[in-house]
């Protein structure tokens, strides 16, 4: 029998999203045992080493630990909003990983799967390439507000409830230089959509970086704002909130904020390679065989994501905390006009 | 299938507005008017307007629908004061009946002929970035141009409102 080919586009794109499932709950679960040992490291310690091989089974022992908690939700909040606010902040963080292509486009051969004939079939390692790719990352973060603000609210605690306002006006004012970053980006390729912003970095020095250095520095600034990490977590800000928003979470919803945490992370990593580094393509690829040539490309999209992974951790191990209207200044009156200028810039260079 | 997918988004999208307004509890309004917000941009979807599906989703349910969250954290409106609107209600009713004429009409002329207006009006690219800055550009440069001299009032206003007097600069 031989597979309609309407079905046969449905199950792959199941496929697809079982797979980036999947690498993006490991990647996050690796990540946190990656920001202990980087930690470990940036402060002479030795990090979690003991369960398993060099402590690569923490995360499964994390994991564990978690579920066996106990949850626990204070007296006088919200139940159902203190239930919802883990998810509605995940959610959004794993919706970004849609639009982001990870290498080009591959064949699947002609086989035979239980008697059903599947034919041969070419698919882009993408979920969805919609024609508003880039404007829809950014309607996914300005979503994930609400689930910190509410998380902070629904808890009945002054401390989450500061945390929480904090990070809405936080991620609301990051969003304008984040958003306005991409510009330039978008002038030059003259598209919203993710996969022709990375044909138009297939050359190595046509990718944006060189293009675009200041678009890539004030992106970067604002991601690590929109993402609550260090120097800009004062949403969590230890020393003055206790935990900042999810002080009153216990077990697995906690977790959920800390997976939603560390996806978003990887999103946005994801993101400075694929507009900024050229996406999945990489140098020489025309002295790799035609045959490795896709795998080299995804693993050269990997790489650079997790380089900036590990920016993220260095930095966050190395810089202080800002004070929060040094926050809102740096927002405000530096990335602000910068952004703009470099939309002015680009726009001058795209003249002459 | 689309049925199904119409069906589901004008039903969650009508539910969520009619629960909005049988809710109390002011922040469980503003989760259903987001709601009611995503469902519409779901609807455009279906018009294969991506552009204006993502737009609603970015200005409604992502920025403004925030700063109204904020206030109402800000005042901590647990339940709406009772008496407050006792004028606004018979005048609620009325404006309704006013608005939902013309739409009723409109259906109704829809009914008879079963031709249902198509989504792109015979244009392709409806509802794309590439049509929609065009026309904003050309055709309707002037409402764009008086909407940004508004927001532009708007945004000199703030600032004029929250200085108060004495301007200090510290830093």
């Amino acid at each position: 029998m031989v597979v309609d080919p309407m079905i046969l586009e449905g199950a792959i794109a199941l496929v697809k999203i079982g797979i980036l499932l999947g690498v993006v709950f490991t990647s996050v679960a690796y990540l946190t045992f990656m920001e202990r040992r980087v930690s470990a490291l940036i402060q002479d310690r030795l990090g979690p080493n003991r369960v398993g091989p060099m402590g690569l089974l923490q995360p499964l022992a994390d994991g564990i630990k978690f579920m066996w908690k106990e949850e626990f939700i204070p007296a006088n909040a919200d139940r159902v909003l203190f239930a919802i606010a883990p998810v509605m902040i995940l959610v959004p963080a794993l919706l970004i990983f849609a639009v982001i292509p990870a290498g080009g486009e591959v064949t699947i051969p002609a086989f035979t799967l239980f008697g059903l004939q599947i034919q041969e079939t070419t698919t882009t390692l993408q979920i969805i390439d919609l024609n508003v790719g880039i404007l829809y990352v950014l309607g996914m973060t300005s979503i994930a507000v609400y689930g910190i603000a509410l998380g902070g609210w629904s808890a009945n605690n002054k401390f989450t409830l500061l945390g929480g306002i904090r990070s809405s006006a936080q991620m609301i004012s990051y969003e304008l230089s984040l958003g306005l970053s991409i510009v330039g980006i978008l002038m030059l390729t003259g598209s919203l959509q993710m996969s022709q912003i990375v044909a138009a970095q297939d050359g190595f020095l046509d990718w944006f970086i060189f293009r675009q250095p200041l678009a890539f520095l004030i992106f970067v600034i604002a991601a690590f704002a929109e993402n609550n990490r260090l120097p800009f977590d004062l949403v969590e800000c230890e020393q003055e909130l206790v935990g900042g928003f999810h002080t009153e979470y216990s077990s697995m919803r906690f977790s959920m904020f800390m997976i939603a945490e560390y996806a978003s992370m990887i999103a946005a990593s994801a993101l400075m390679a694929t507009l900024f580094f050229g996406g999945w393509h990489m140098p020489f690829e025309d002295l790799v065989g035609p045959g490795l040539v896709t795998l080299y490309q995804v693993a050269g999209f990997l790489l650079k994501t997790a380089f900036f992974l590990f920016v993220y951790i260095w930095v966050r191990w190395s810089l202080p905390r800002f004070r929060y209207d040094q926050l809102m200044a740096i927002g405000w009156k530096v990335l602000l006009p910068l952004a703009l200028l470099n939309v002015v810039i680009t726009g001058i260079w795209m003249l002459v | 299938m689309e049925l199904y997918f119409f069906l589901f988004f004008a039903v969650v999208a009508v539910a969520s507005s009619v629960a909005m307004i049988l809710q109390r509890n002011p922040i469980y309004c503003v989760l259903l008017l987001i709601m009611v917000m995503i469902s519409i941009a779901g609807l455009y979807l279906m018009l294969d307007a991506q552009f204006v599906a993502i737009i609603q989703v970015v200005v409604y349910a992502g920025a403004i629908m925030v700063l109204f969250l904020f206030v109402i954290m800000l005042l901590n409106l647990s339940r709406e004061e009772g008496g407050a609107f006792r004028i606004q209600k018979p005048l609620a009713v009325l404006l309704t009946v006013l608005l939902f004429l013309p739409v009723a009409a409109m259906v109704m002329s829809y009914a008879g002929g079963g031709t249902t207006p198509s989504a792109d009006g015979g244009q392709t690219g409806f509802g794309e970035v590439e049509q929609i800055g065009s026309l904003l550009f050309t055709k309707y440069l002037l409402p764009v141009e008086i909407a940004a001299v508004l927001l532009l009032i708007a945004i000199v206003g703030a600032v004029v409102l929250t200085r108060k007097g004495t301007v200090s600069v510290d830093d």
